[in-house]
Formats: C-alpha cells, sequence, structure tokens
C-alpha cells in the first residue's frame, strides 16, 4: 500500500509557554518540538497498516527547520521517507493554506490513503486534514478510532466517533484521507537500530515557492491577540504540606461544602 | 442578503439540541450587537417540523430545508444542502455548534465555499466595524483573537458552554421553506452500523461522589491509591479520555463529551488537566475539588477548591484524613 502521513512539529506537550511582546506569538527558541499527539497516533496507524499489508509509508510535513528532528524521529519509527516543504516566508499559517500546500506534494503522488492528525497541539483548529480531502478530492473521515483496509477491493473503512459516546463506522473507496484521534492504539518507541537507519533515509525538500500556489486569493485566518486568559478562578487554592493540605481540604469539605 | 447571520441549529431524536439553542443565543447576541438579522437554519427530513420548536424565540425568518436525504448525516449530502442555500444567500457568518459531526463536516463545507473558518469558538469582540473570534490555542492554554479573512460567509463553530442557553432571547419568527437539489450529488462515503462504546455503562449519573481520574495517575498500579479514596467515600470511580485510552479504566467510565455527563455533589479530580473534553462533562457538579501539579491546568478554573501538588502524596493523605474523620 502507499501511505502517506501528514505531520506538524509542535512545542513538545510539557512547555511553559512565554508570549512575545513584539507580535502575537508565544517565545519558541527555547522550545523543545516534537511530533503533535494526533500526528503521533496517525503515523503509528499508518506504520500498522504497512506491516499488515506491505508497502511503503512517506511522511510528510511543512515548516520551519525545527521539523527535521520530528521528521528523523518519524522515519526511525518506520516510515521509508519523506518531503519537507520548506516555508522561508511563514505563509503557511491558516488551515487553507496549510493543505494547499500538502496538496501540492500528495497529489502527484497518488497515495491510496493519508493519515492526518485530527487536530495540531498549537493551533488545534482541527481543520487542515478535511481541507486537504476538499482539494484533492478525496472522501473522509474524522476523529478516527479504527481502521480496516482492503486494498485488494480498494475500500477503507473507518469508525468515527459520534457524540455522547457513539462510534459509526463508515466506508469509502481508495484513495481516501482519514484524521486520527489521539489514543487510538500504544505509539511505538522509535528503536536504535530504526534510529541508525533513519539517516540514511530520504528527506526531500520542496520550496513552498515551486508549488506555485496563489495565497492572496485563500481563505485566511490572523491571529490579532494572543494572551493567556484570565484565570476564573474561583477556586480556593489550598495551602501547606502534604498533611496539611488533607486536613484543611477535610475540614472545607465537612463544614463549607457541606459534603461529607 | 449580506449582513445577515444563519446559524446552523442541529437536532437528534426531534428535539433541537442543547448546544444549538447556545448557538441560537450567540446568533442573538451577534445579530444585535451588530444590528443585522439573524436566520436560523435547520437541515432534516422533518424540519418544517423541527422549525416549529424555534419560533417563539428573538429572530428573522427560520429557514427549514426538508429533504428525504437529509435524516442521517451525511458530509457529501449535507455540505451540498448547505452550500446551495449559502452560495445563492451569502450571509456575511455562518454560525454552528462545535459537535463532533461539525467536525467533520464544517472544515469541507469551509473549504468548499473558500470561507475562513474559525472552530471552537468561545466569543466574540468588537475591532472597529470588524469583528474577531476568541479560540483556545496551545491546548487551552493561551487564547487567541482571530480575524477571518474570506468572502462571504465567514464560519465559525462554537464551543459548547461558551454561551448558556438560558440567555436565548424570547420572541417570535416565520418559517420560510427552502428546498435544494440533491439529484447531482455523489454520495462517496456509506454509513453503516453505530456502536456504542461499551455494551454495559456503568451509570455515574446517579453517584453522589465521584473520585476521577486523568493522565496524572501515571500508570495502572497507582489506581490503587484512587480505589481507597473511593472506597472510604463510598464514591464511584470515573475516568478522563487519557486514563480510559491508557486502558487504565473501562471506557463506560469515561466523563465527558465522548462519554457521560455527571454532576455530584461532591467531584474529585486527580491528576485531570481540565480539558474542555472532559469539562463539559462534570462543570455542573455541586463541589468540584482539583488536584493537579499543574498550576496553569485549566481544571482549576472551574474548581471550588485547588491543590497544586502530587497527587500520589496527596491522595492517601486525604484518604487518611477521612478515616479519621469517620473513625473508620
Amino acid at each position: 500500500m502507499k501511505l502517506a502521513t501528514c505531520l506538524k512539529a509542535v512545542p513538545g506537550r510539557e512547555s511553559r509557554y512565554q508570549l512575545r511582546a513584539d507580535k502575537p506569538w508565544i517565545q519558541d527558541s527555547d522550545l523543545t518540538y516534537d511530533i503533535s499527539e494526533c500526528d503521533e497516533y496517525a503515523l503509528e496507524e499508518a506504520l500498522k497498516l504497512k506491516e499488515q499489508h506491505g508497502g511503503e509509508v512517506v511522511v510528510v510535513t511543512a515548516g520551519p527547520t525545527g521539523s527535521e528532528k520530528s521528521m528523523r524521529k518519524a522515519l526511525a519509527m518506520g516510515a521509508e521517507r519523506g518531503i519537507r516543504i520548506v516555508d522561508e516566508s511563514s505563509e503557511l499559517t491558516s488551515p487553507y493554506s496549510v493543505a494547499a500546500a500538502l496538496a501540492g506534494v500528495l497529489d502527484p503522488e497518488e497515495f491510496e490513503l493519508i493519515l492526518v492528525g485530527t487536530q495540531s497541539d498549537d493551533y488545534g483548529y482541527g481543520q487542515t486534514g478535511v481541507i486537504l480531502a476538499e482539494l484533492l478530492g478525496l472522501p473522509h473521515a474524522t476523529i478516527v478510532m479504527q481502521i480496516d483496509v482492503d486494498p485488494d477491493q480498494r475500500k477503507v473503512k473507518a469508525l468515527r466517533e459520534m457524540e455522547s459516546g457513539f462510534f459509526q463506522w463508515v466506508e469509502m473507496p481508495l484513495p481516501a484521507v482519514l484524521m486520527i484521534q489521539a489514543g487510538i492504539s500504544q505509539v511505538r518507541f522509535p528503536p536504535l537500530r530504526g534510529i541508525m537507519q533513519a539517516r540514511k533515509k530520504e528527506i526531500r525538500s520542496v520550496q513552498l515557492s515551486e508549488l506555485k500556489l496563489e495565497f492572496a486569493s485563500m481563505p485566511h485566518l490572523e491571529i490579532v491577540d494572543l494572551y493567556v486568559p484570565e484565570a476564573h478562578t474561583k477556586a480556593e487554592m489550598l495551602e501547606g504540606n502534604v498533611d496539611t493540605l488533607a486536613e484543611t481540604l477535610v475540614e472545607k469539605l465537612r463544614k463549607e461544602a457541606k459534603v461529607l | 442578503m449580506t449582513n445577515s447571520i444563519y446559524a446552523l441549529l442541529d437536532h437528534s431524536d426531534g428535539k433541537i439540541l442543547p448546544i444549538s439553542w447556545e448557538v441560537l443565543a450567540f446568533g442573538q447576541r451577534l445579530a444585535q450587537d451588530l444590528e443585522r438579522s439573524l436566520h436560523p437554519l435547520i437541515l432534516g427530513r422533518d424540519a418544517a417540523a423541527l422549525a416549529q420548536q424555534v419560533r417563539g424565540r428573538k429572530a428573522d425568518s427560520i429557514l427549514a430545508v426538508q429533504h428525504e436525504q437529509l435524516g442521517e448525516y451525511q458530509p457529501d449530502i449535507y455540505s451540498e444542502s448547505l452550500r446551495q442555500i449559502l452560495v445563492e444567500d451569502r450571509p456575511d457568518l455562518f454560525l454552528m455548534a462545535h459537535t463532533y459531526q461539525n467536525i467533520d463536516l464544517a472544515p469541507r463545507l469551509a473549504a468548499r465555499l473558500k470561507s475562513g473558518l474559525v472552530t471552537d469558538c468561545i466569543g466574540y469582540k468588537r475591532l472597529g466595524d470588524d469583528l474577531l473570534f476568541t479560540r483556545q490555542m496551545f491546548r487551552n492554554k493561551i487564547n487567541a483573537d482571530v480575524r477571518i479573512h474570506s468572502t462571504p460567509p465567514r464560519m465559525v463553530t462554537l464551543q459548547s458552554g461558551a454561551v448558556s442557553s438560558d440567555d436565548v432571547l424570547q420572541g417570535s419568527c416565520s418559517v420560510a421553506e427552502r428546498s435544494v437539489d440533491l439529484s447531482q450529488v455523489e454520495v462517496i462515503r456509506k454509513s453503516l452500523e453505530v456502536v456504542a462504546s461499551s455494551k454495559e455503562r456503568v451509570d455515574l449519573g446517579k453517584a453522589e461522589i465521584i473520585v476521577a481520574v486523568g493522565r496524572g495517575i501515571k500508570e495502572a498500579e497507582n489506581l490503587e491509591i484512587i480505589q481507597e479514596l473511593a472506597d472510604v467515600l463510598d464514591a464511584e470511580i470515573g475516568a478522563s479520555r487519557a486514563a480510559v485510552d491508557s486502558e487504565w479504566l473501562e471506557r463506560s467510565r469515561q466523563i465527558g463529551s465522548s462519554g457521560q455527563t455527571v454532576s455530584p455533589r461532591l467531584y474529585l479530580a486527580c491528576g485531570i488537566s481540565g480539558a474542555i473534553q472532559h469539562v463539559v462533562g462534570m462543570r455542573n457538579s455541586g463541589c468540584i475539588v482539583a488536584i493537579n501539579n499543574d498550576p496553569n491546568a485549566p481544571i482549576f478554573n472551574i474548581a471550588t477548591y485547588g491543590i497544586v501538588a502530587d497527587l500520589l502524596e496527596v491522595v492517601p493523605a486525604l484518604t487518611q484524613k477521612i478515616k479519621e474523620v469517620k473513625g473508620v
């Protein structure tokens, strides 16, 4: 099977953020970058499908040089090769423009299945993969928790999440785009051998300008202001060592809240 | 028909969804503030009947789009129906609820229309003549005010609970039936069977006290301290999605948008960050205690009492204290 995963390098999950004073963004120079959580699950799913059906997994990313480390990790986990769209002028800040760039490199290669994370850990718009499906003219499913491919019949069944704990199986012809939800499985660690092999695997760079995209005509989301929300903390924060905390809490639950 | 706001109202089992009343309230607020007309929109096999539920509210006409094929959600059918209405009418804004269904639909529709879409919106601000839509970023830790640059309609999906359905203004409005032509739509994605996440649900809705566990518990072995606390409180155990995905607890105990909604008189959130998907399932609890070692965890925004500490230390101490007090 010819599989592709789109991944985004984002600040690591444990990052504590500082905001910039000069523009609406975070101070990112000291942060460690890693693969966005949902994208890791999408990659894991692609690798599992390759193990099941044979073929190759290509990872695609659009981003600054920092994403090289995330690409190597993906290759170490088992992807065959990577494609990195280089965006020197930071055009790719809206889901539509990112999807258009991804479509530009994915379309010519005719992948059977493209797996993308449901949403990224930074913007979290949750749109890019779905827009990508529309731009490629392919069917899609979101918040996917299970995949069942029949490459011979050129069909895929996906279990998508609905409201209130219900799930629905949907069926689409290949090729298709699936948005994968975190928690679908356990993500593998890159084995040492994989890390060594990853150094020799190909990451092809594509300059954004080569794709000849007309950004001016695309919808654009402009972040005008970025801020830490005022804590609506009505929460009474308790203080002290472990025993004091336990004692104070029990006291308050009994006397104030009257729930114990 | 620009300078109008359209709001899609979703429904299930013949009733408008609670989150869609919130969307209506949000639309009413925008319409009043910006002096625009507001048109609720309903898609369905029985759209005209559903529209009757909305007639006693303040709005301009309700657009009831009725069609045999609109019975169940299907992305090709729903996006084409909305595309036809929105291209013909070109409202300035198109509001939807941020539901799992619309997560599947809205970006596809937006791409077809080349509309800018702000998802999971929690509010808006005026910026001169224009609007900014507020949403959370960086895993709910930072807020962004976003301006949409695109041809109309600019689209927004509204987060559950951002607005209260109590704020829906009463009034009266007429129903206008609109038709769509679905004869050319190729239905590519087929819907198959629906499954429930687990055969038996532990009904947490009846629990008076719930001790809930999240990522912060770190590993299954540590669940023992949670069980001891639950035992001494005679409480049920609940779980965040992270705890269920890690297979520490069964999915039937999941609390949140993908699980159960609960309102016990006491809710202890242990090692739960407080992401909105969990919070929507428990925010109406009587008294909420949050224990988390991250002082910036959003759970502290809705808690009654907060403890920033290692739950692996605090929970056993709490269990011990309660035992003492109960003379157990």
